[in-house]
């Protein structure tokens, strides 16, 4: 080590000098954002819940189960999804569809959200395009386990994120959710 | 006699008002500072009726937090050590503050007031005295909780406050050499002289040396980083690992106070006290231009205002630095106590005691 490094005393005040101008910096920042130049950022903070920043189009975000045109969901029963599941998260119980041509529906469609971990593959194995994860709803949250699965009538119910990544549809609230 | 104990009343809750509100301000001045000094916003979430106030709440949702936990003590902890040990810190830590002046004598019709808490002779000694009874507290903790890590925790504060303590007083040594007295305010008064005629002859000028030193030992008396053996968070939890609610919160209190009285021990005895430059009793007097006249109140409100900012200054530099630098190991600690605070002290005091020789006498 250097003479000057073994003092110390010198690192220390470069280390300083260093933060004071982050923090005289910031300071101007935040006063020519108070004065009215809103350009002005003293902070790299996102502020989460009134401020977000851009999501992915790719984002995965909570499931919503595809509607036909007379409001019926578009699945078949085939149980793709509940199969390829690492989770196994998704719970289908098939019944006969009135229509010979489309044979099933899920009777129940039941997704356990405290075990999924959002992979996108009940997605990609449908064939039918009845499963998507495009709603851009991200913040579910329930105080019990049963809170957190979502049956077919609520997943049917969403409606995908508008252009701005932004959801369009309110969360579903459970109706056995205890709190 | 009613008039004179209101007085001094008066002085006491002057100066317990500005240790404690300099105290309890400094938990939302550490979140903001850090968080500006690291390109962040920091805590602001804290609101009443919506208002926020740039988080000025969060020292009040502390206190309640703090206030409405669960006190836990250990089955096996020492019920009364126990309990004595937080305020033991924080007493120590607040009547610290007694002895420094924050102004000079206030005449007011026929009564002269020293601004100051307590009049000592031995101030310095009397702040000393106190600034190492506060370890006695964390002492106390850390054997009371019947917790070795804890037990471990005190013990690093006794030496710690130990290798530091005496740092401090050497490096005094200097200063009560140049300004020739114990008691605070004439060594603040001592520093309103003029070197060459302009150059006010504060502490930092006078002593240089001596201010790094008392800096750097002081920074460590307050147990924070880059000092925090007695804490240590991230190896042992240290002496408050069995505290709880309200008294770690003391804890805590105590460490700020600390800051305080260093700021303002600081102050004092190198950066001119309640000294303005230039300006006397009357007015101000600009070296080799005129003499502004101030009235009497006018000189005093200046002083005391010239003492807070100092304080604020000081402690704005001591939060620079705990929010700046990585802390020391134990033994790097002790051996920059004791190799490098210790030696250079001394060597500060004979270097002021030749100067002082060759010069001879007292230079203000």
């Amino acid at each position: 080590m250097r003479l000057g490094q073994r003092f110390y005393l010198r690192e220390v005040v470069e280390g300083v000098v260093l933060t004071a101008g982050h923090f005289f910096r910031n300071m101007g920042r935040h006063l020519a954002h108070a004065l009215g130049r809103t350009s002005a950022r003293g902070a790299v903070t996102i502020q989460y819940p009134e401020e977000r920043r851009p999501y992915s189009p790719r984002l995965r975000s909570l499931h919503r189960l595809v509607r036909r045109e007379d409001g019926s969901p578009r699945c078949v029963a085939c149980m793709m999804c509940e199969t390829v599941c690492p989770a196994r998260c998704i719970y289908i119980v098939a019944a006969e569809h009135p229509n010979p041509d489309i044979e099933k529906l899920p009777e129940r469609f039941d997704i356990d959200l405290g075990k999924c971990v959002f992979c996108g593959y009940c997605v990609e194995a449908c064939p039918e395009d009845a499963i998507r994860m495009d709603t851009g709803i991200l913040e579910f949250s329930s105080y019990s386990r049963r809170g957190m699965i979502y049956t077919k009538e609520m997943l049917l119910s969403l409606e995908p994120a508008g252009t701005d990544g932004r959801p369009t549809s309110p969360v579903p609230i459970p109706a056995n959710r205890t709190v | 006699m009613i008039l004179d104990l209101g007085i001094v009343f008066g002085r006491v809750a002057f100066v317990m008002m500005f240790v404690l509100n300099l105290g309890g301000l400094l938990t939302w001045v550490e979140r903001k500072q850090s968080a500006i000094m690291q390109d962040r916003i920091g805590a602001n979430r804290a609101s009443i009726l919506g208002f926020r106030v740039m988080g000025l709440f969060h020292p009040l949702a502390d206190a309640i937090k703090m206030l409405t936990k669960e006190d836990f003590r250990p089955a096996r902890a020492d019920r009364f050590l126990f309990a004595l040990a937080p305020f033991v810190s924080v007493f120590f830590a607040l009547v610290a503050f007694a002895a420094i002046p924050f102004g000079d004598t206030l005449r007011l019709a026929d009564r002269e007031i020293p601004l100051q808490a307590v009049t000592l002779n031995v101030g310095i000694l009397y702040v000393f005295a106190m600034l190492s009874l506060g370890v006695y507290g964390v002492m106390m903790a850390g054997w009371s909780s019947a917790n070795n890590y804890a037990l471990l925790g005190g013990q690093r504060a006794a030496a710690l406050m130990i290798s530091a303590e005496i740092a401090i007083g050497a490096s005094i040594m200097g200063v009560i050499m140049v300004y020739g007295s114990l008691d605070m305010q004439d060594i603040v008064r001592g520093q309103g002289h003029l070197l060459f005629g302009w150059l006010p002859a504060w502490g930092i000028v006078t002593q240089p040396l001596a201010f790094v030193l008392f800096v750097t030992a002081g920074i460590a008396a307050t147990k924070r980083i880059p000092f925090d053996m007695p804490e240590g968070e991230s190896e042992i939890i240290g002496y408050f690992v069995e505290y709880s609610g309200m008294k770690f919160g003391m804890f805590a209190m105590a460490d700020f106070l600390e800051t305080v009285v260093i700021a303002g021990l600081t102050t004092a005895l190198f950066l001119g006290g309640w000294q303005v430059p230039w300006l006397l009793a009357d007015g101000f007097h600009v070296p080799g231009g005129p003499v502004v006249a101030l009235p009497h109140l006018a000189v005093v409100a200046l002083q005391v205002g010239a003492f807070t900012v100092k304080v604020c200054l000081m402690i704005f530099v001591l939060m620079l630095i705990r929010w700046t630098l990585p802390r020391f190991r134990y033994d790097q600690a002790m051996r920059l106590g004791w190799l490098g605070l210790f030696p250079l002290s001394i060597l500060n005091i004979v270097l002021t005691g030749a100067v002082l020789l060759l010069i001879g006498g007292r230079t203000p």
